[in-house]
């Protein structure tokens, strides 16, 4: 258990750590070919700029996405008390809690620290799980937000929406502009320089997805061991997962931009391919490392 | 001489900001520790402010149980008279073994187990109870976490002229381990 919570958190930051270095790298040559040394910088700011409002309100617009209504303790008192208890567990404040009105099982967390934490679950949840079952997923959740990983996948669309503006930009750029004119470089330098920065500028946002969902997953995994920490019940956790799986209902209210918040995806992500984009790691895999623990 | 002396200076700097920020992140474990023992304190006194409501709420049901009544007052005075450590962690486990054959006393009357008072109040306690064991278990987690720095080198050399010294973990006593005899 606690080997898996160490390779999860080292292997995501050495991610973003690449993440990071690849950006510099290729800010670097298309700062070389475009006739624009700023691409970096203002696509950085702009990428930032375009997330803060989502990462301050995060909690109020997915809640808005998702008819969600606030839980209290004459109706839902058992919900309450398990997410009271695991906030005990895991040193935090204890986050809003909130109820959405659908037959799918699913829950999500959002926020973007754990004073202005939200968990939320499903009324299918409530009624499929038993009480050790819905620990287990409170326990992820919980997980999530004692790791701040809200925060983390706000920096990772950053990083990644900086990709994308500056890949955009470099086409654009010799599309319609031609490379610098000043160069120094020889002619078959700057040639070479500027085909590496087209294939670059087509292939870096496919790159820059698969990183940022490959983090995704590895948190996934993160918030699945230490949830499981918290309760001290891995089977708990598994056995919930497994039975949302088995599960055939499309949770309504999901959609593409928020399917990376839920516990379990709730879009259909099979087959190779679509496992390499997909925001969290196979089912099997992950009810197998909780059994194993 | 120079860039020796500067050398030297410049360890000597980092050491001492080493010391520093050692010493408070310490300081910062050990309130954790103290605010996890409070924390468990809390809900421990939730659960015996329960109690009187769900004593209310049996009798109206099944007065004739005496022993069990006994029980649960003899654990609540003990609670209130209990000094030491020691004592209140017994006078707790008290508390713990009425409860359970309070409820065991319950289920022989179907109607008791069928009101809504009693079923929220059940339902509290229950939480209230899982509350203290991840109390517990918190208080655990963070004196875990503050022994392990204060053994670990190199701050084991420095930690206990700190005034740091290992905590003991939240021990359960002997006597609560025995499962409880219910007579019907």
């Amino acid at each position: 258990m606690y080997s898996q919570i160490s390779s999860n958190i080292w292997k995501s930051y050495a991610l973003v750590l690449f993440f990071v270095a690849f950006i510099i790298g290729l800010g670097y040559v298309f700062a070389r070919v475009t006739p624009f040394p700023w691409i970096l910088p203002l696509a950085a700011v702009i990428a930032i700029a375009g997330s803060i409002g989502s990462y301050y309100y995060s909690d109020q617009i997915v809640l808005s996405m998702s008819n969600a209504h606030p839980a209290t303790t004459e109706e839902n008192a058992h919900l309450v008390n398990s997410v009271e208890g695991i906030a005990i567990a895991a040193g935090l404040p204890a986050p809003r809690i909130f109820v959405v009105d659908d037959p799918s099982p699913n829950a999500f967390a959002t926020g973007r620290d754990p004073k202005h934490a939200v968990i939320c679950v499903t009324t299918g949840l409530m009624e499929k799980l038993n009480r050790v079952e819905l620990e287990g997923v409170i326990g992820h959740e919980m997980s999530h937000i004692k790791d701040y990983d809200i925060r983390l996948m706000t920096m990772v669309v950053v990083l990644a929406g900086t990709v994308v503006l500056m890949s955009d930009w470099m086409l654009r750029s010799m599309w319609f502009g031609g490379r610098r004119s000043d160069s120094d470089e020889e002619g078959g330098m700057g040639g070479i320089l500027a085909i590496l920065a087209i294939v670059l500028a087509i292939l870096a946002p496919i790159a820059a997805t698969l990183i940022q969902l490959s983090i995704s997953r590895k948190r996934e995994f993160l918030a699945d061991s230490e949830g499981a920490l918290l309760t001290r019940y891995p089977a708990g956790l598994a056995d919930a997962l497994e039975k949302i799986s088995s599960d055939d209902e499309p949770l309504a209210a999901a959609n593409k931009a928020t399917a990376h918040l839920y516990i379990v995806s709730p879009l259909k992500e099979d087959g190779l391919i679509n496992s390499l984009f997909s925001t969290h790691p196979p089912i099997e895999e992950r009810i197998r490392r909780l059994r194993s623990m | 001489m120079l860039p020796f002396v500067i050398v030297v200076g410049g360890i000597v700097v980092l050491v001492i900001l080493w010391l520093i920020v050692l010493y408070n992140s310490l300081v910062a474990q050990r309130n954790r520790i103290n605010n996890a023992w409070s924390q468990i304190d809390v809900q421990l006194r939730r659960r015996f402010d329960l109690i009187p409501n769900l004593v209310e709420t049996v009798k109206g049901y099944a007065a004739h149980e005496k022993e069990v009544f006994e029980q649960v007052a003899a654990a609540r005075s003990a609670v209130s008279n209990a000094t030491t450590i020691t004592e209140q962690g017994q006078a707790q486990n008290q508390i713990s073994q009425a409860l359970k054959s309070l409820f065991a006393v319950s289920e022989a009357y179907p109607e008791l187990k069928a009101n809504q008072n009693f079923m929220m109040l059940q339902e509290e306690i229950s939480g209230t109870e899982s509350k203290i064991a991840y109390a517990r278990q918190f208080y655990n987690d963070t004196v875990m976490s503050f022994n392990t720095t204060i053994q670990s080198f190199p701050a084991n050399m420095v930690a206990s002229s700190f005034g740091f010294l290992p905590h003991d973990y939240f021990a359960m006593d002997e006597a609560a381990r025995e499962p409880v005899h219910v007579q019907f």
